[in-house]
């Protein structure tokens, strides 16, 4: 008999054994998030002319392992305890198979530490990407595949349970969005998994030496299936925690079911596509392939996180509204619980992932414009906005959510919580912004020393780019006081945090059991189905629902609008016409 | 059981056929996976497949 227990704060209820699993992938991944961010310290540290802290050989390793700790294992552990969040928690559910569950899980632990173990060895300095011919020691494919499986394990688990709640009529009518979105965020998973295993495995015989050969160019194309929809699971996943976040702080409801659905359907049909915009300067692969993936495909995809853009802010306007915050464009803004980091982190995440990650991503997607900043150092200042500011802040408003009401624990040190997204988003950034603007004067990525000193065919950038990485030095150091502050905060919480239940001891804060008094063999009621009064009904066409959030869009355009062109005229002066 | 049975006519009625083409994830999962096979890895595939190799 499957055992649920109800949170008195919210009234949502936890399955026992999806709890646990939700539990100990979580602090999986923010295990990986600490590791993830000690390493991200000494490579800012490093990238900081002024500083240049490592030397070459450990360098590499160190920035081998944190690409690889903070974009594969941080976010796919966190994701993995979403997945179980979204189908049996939203659902009212028990959770498929937990065994096989557990399993998973196990894989992935094994497969991180082999995959660690073999980087900080010092003979897989291959970066995260890992291209051939640069050879890695075996276990350092090996470990990511078992991981890969393991996550995929999750994945299965997850349809499971959708399954199982459908049969068992857990819910009525259609899933909830957040649901909806985190089924995306899967679909998305399982075909990245399944392009991890399509190059990984025969890398691994390659590094074993039953394979002679493997192709760079056919590498480079099937891992970035891998790579790149690695982070579109992201961009479902941390949609649906705004959407989530959203519902659970204002009670905002979607502005429309159908538009956001049909945002995530273009996602389904677009989004994994948009892996061609690294390949643009590839030779080997047409014109009519690039374009269609970029410029076409590619577009659709941004159009549907435009739409989320819009919707989600404009559901927390229409809530905000409807409880009398009507003066202006912006009272519903100004009024909004800044100091609650549930919030905060989510909205500074939803604003930074448009205005930062969004409009640098459509000009890496674009061929023409791509080649200035191709393989500089403005590549991985567009993914720490989308990929730190915003997932990771969005799963960092999600753990301060889930501290009380997963592991029934107060939260710690309130005072800094309040001020950690602010600081976390301040380094962050800068470091976007600033390593933007460097890699806009040539600057390369992954270099040790950008002064090439001693290189036959030194460089000589210009003081300006030398300032810039500067300030991303400065703003990176800031990001990780601001990580270490959500770590000493959630960790703290789960050890020394006021049980808000007997039962939430310190075991059970790692995904130990809580005592069976806590939970009762009584099934949930049923979910019942939205009700379309609140989604759509209410739409008046006389005046806009959303004005301040209208405002915003229209500054999100003009400000695309005037980037996009500021690179176009970049490009005209890279070779003078006489 | 006569109830829940007509319990879910009437929710199958109030979700469009649309809706509920897209609430089957396993159709889902089909799209998903197939797009990018498609567009992406195998039409990159045959490109970089047919190739002519460098003479030595």
């Amino acid at each position: 008999m499957a055992q649920f227990r109800q949170c008195p704060d919210t009234g949502l209820f936890f399955h026992k054994e999806a709890e646990n699993l939700m539990k100990a992938n979580a602090v999986a991944g923010v295990v990986c998030l600490l590791i993830a961010g000690i390493l991200a310290l000494l490579v800012v540290l490093t990238r900081w002319p002024a500083v240049h802290l490592l030397p070459a050989d450990t360098f590499y390793m160190v920035l081998t392992a944190h690409g690889v700790c903070a974009l594969i294992f941080w976010v796919i552990f966190f994701e993995i305890a979403i997945l179980y969040f979204a189908g049996s928690t939203l659902l009212r559910s028990r959770l498929a198979t937990p065994r096989w569950a557990w399993a998973g899980f196990v894989l992935m632990i094994v497969g991180a530490v082999m995959t660690m173990a073999a980087i900080f060895a010092g003979k897989s300095s291959v970066m995260m990407t890992s291209y051939v011919p640069m050879r890695a020691e075996p276990h350092f494919y090996l470990g990511l595949v078992i991981f890969a499986v393991g996550a995929l394990i999750g994945c299965f688990v997850y349809l499971g349970t959708l399954v199982v709640a459908k049969n068992e009529k857990t819910y009525e009518g259609s899933v909830p969005l957040v649901t909806f979105g985190a089924t995306v965020a899967c679909i998305i998973a399982i075909f990245t998994i399944a392009s991890g295993a399509e190059i990984l495995i025969p890398t691994y015989l390659w590094s074993i030496g039953y394979i002679s050969h493997i192709d760079p160019a056919m590498y480079r194309l099937i891992w970035w299936a891998l790579g790149h929809s690695s982070q579109q699971i992201n961009v479902s996943a941390h949609v649906a925690v705004w959407y989530l976040i959203a519902g659970v702080i204002f009670g905002a409801r979607p502005m429309s079911e159908k538009v956001s659905r049909a945002a995530y359907l273009l996602y389904i049909f677009f989004l994994q596509l948009a892996s061609a915009h690294h390949l643009l300067t590839d030779p080997g692969l047409s014109v009519e392939w690039k374009l269609f993936n970029t410029s076409y495909a590619m577009y659709l995809a941004v159009l549907a996180s435009m739409i989320h853009g819009l919707t989600v802010p404009g559901a927390i306007e229409v809530a905000q509204r409807k409880k009398g915050l009507t003066n202006g464009a912006f009272e519903w803004l100004r009024k909004a619980p800044w100091d609650n980091p549930v919030f905060s982190s989510m909205f500074i995440s939803l604003v930074g992932f448009g205005f930062l990650g969004g409009i640098s991503g459509v000009v890496m997607g674009t061929e023409q414009i791509s080649i200035i900043i191709h393989n500089t150092i403005y590549v991985p200042g567009h993914f720490h906005a989308t990929v730190v500011i915003g997932t990771t802040m969005a799963w960092m408003g999600l753990t301060y959510l889930l501290i009380p009401v997963l592991f029934r624990r107060k939260m710690i040190m309130p005072q800094a919580a309040k001020l950690q997204p602010y600081v976390f988003a301040l380094g962050m950034s800068l470091v976007a912004i600033f390593h933007m603007a460097a890699g806009t004067l040539g600057v390369a990525r992954r270099h040790w020393d950008m002064g090439f000193a001693g290189n036959p065919l030194g460089f000589e950038y210009p003081a300006t780019a030398y300032l810039l990485m500067g300030i991303a030095g400065v703003g990176g150091v800031i990001a990780v006081v601001g990580g270490a502050m959500f770590i000493v905060i959630a960790v703290g919480s789960l050890v020394f945090g006021e049980k808000l239940q007997k039962e939430a001891g310190l075991l059970q804060s790692f995904g130990f059991p809580l005592a069976d008094s806590a939970y009762t063999d009584e099934k949930p009621a049923r979910l019942p189905m939205a009700p379309s009064e609140a989604v759509e009904a209410h739409h008046d066409e006389s005046s806009f629902e959303a004005p301040g959030t209208f405002i915003l869009a229209m500054v999100l355009l003009v400000s695309f609008v005037i980037y996009y062109f500021i690179n176009w005229k970049y490009l005209s002066e890279v070779w003078g016409l006489s | 059981m006569a109830d829940e049975n007509n319990t879910d006519e009437r929710e199958e009625e109030k979700i469009s056929p649309w809706q509920q083409m897209i609430d089957n994830p396993f159709l889902l999962l089909f799209i998903g996976v197939a797009m990018p096979t498609v567009f992406y890895t195998l039409w990159g595939v045959m490109e970089i497949a047919s190739l002519p190799v460098a003479p030595y």
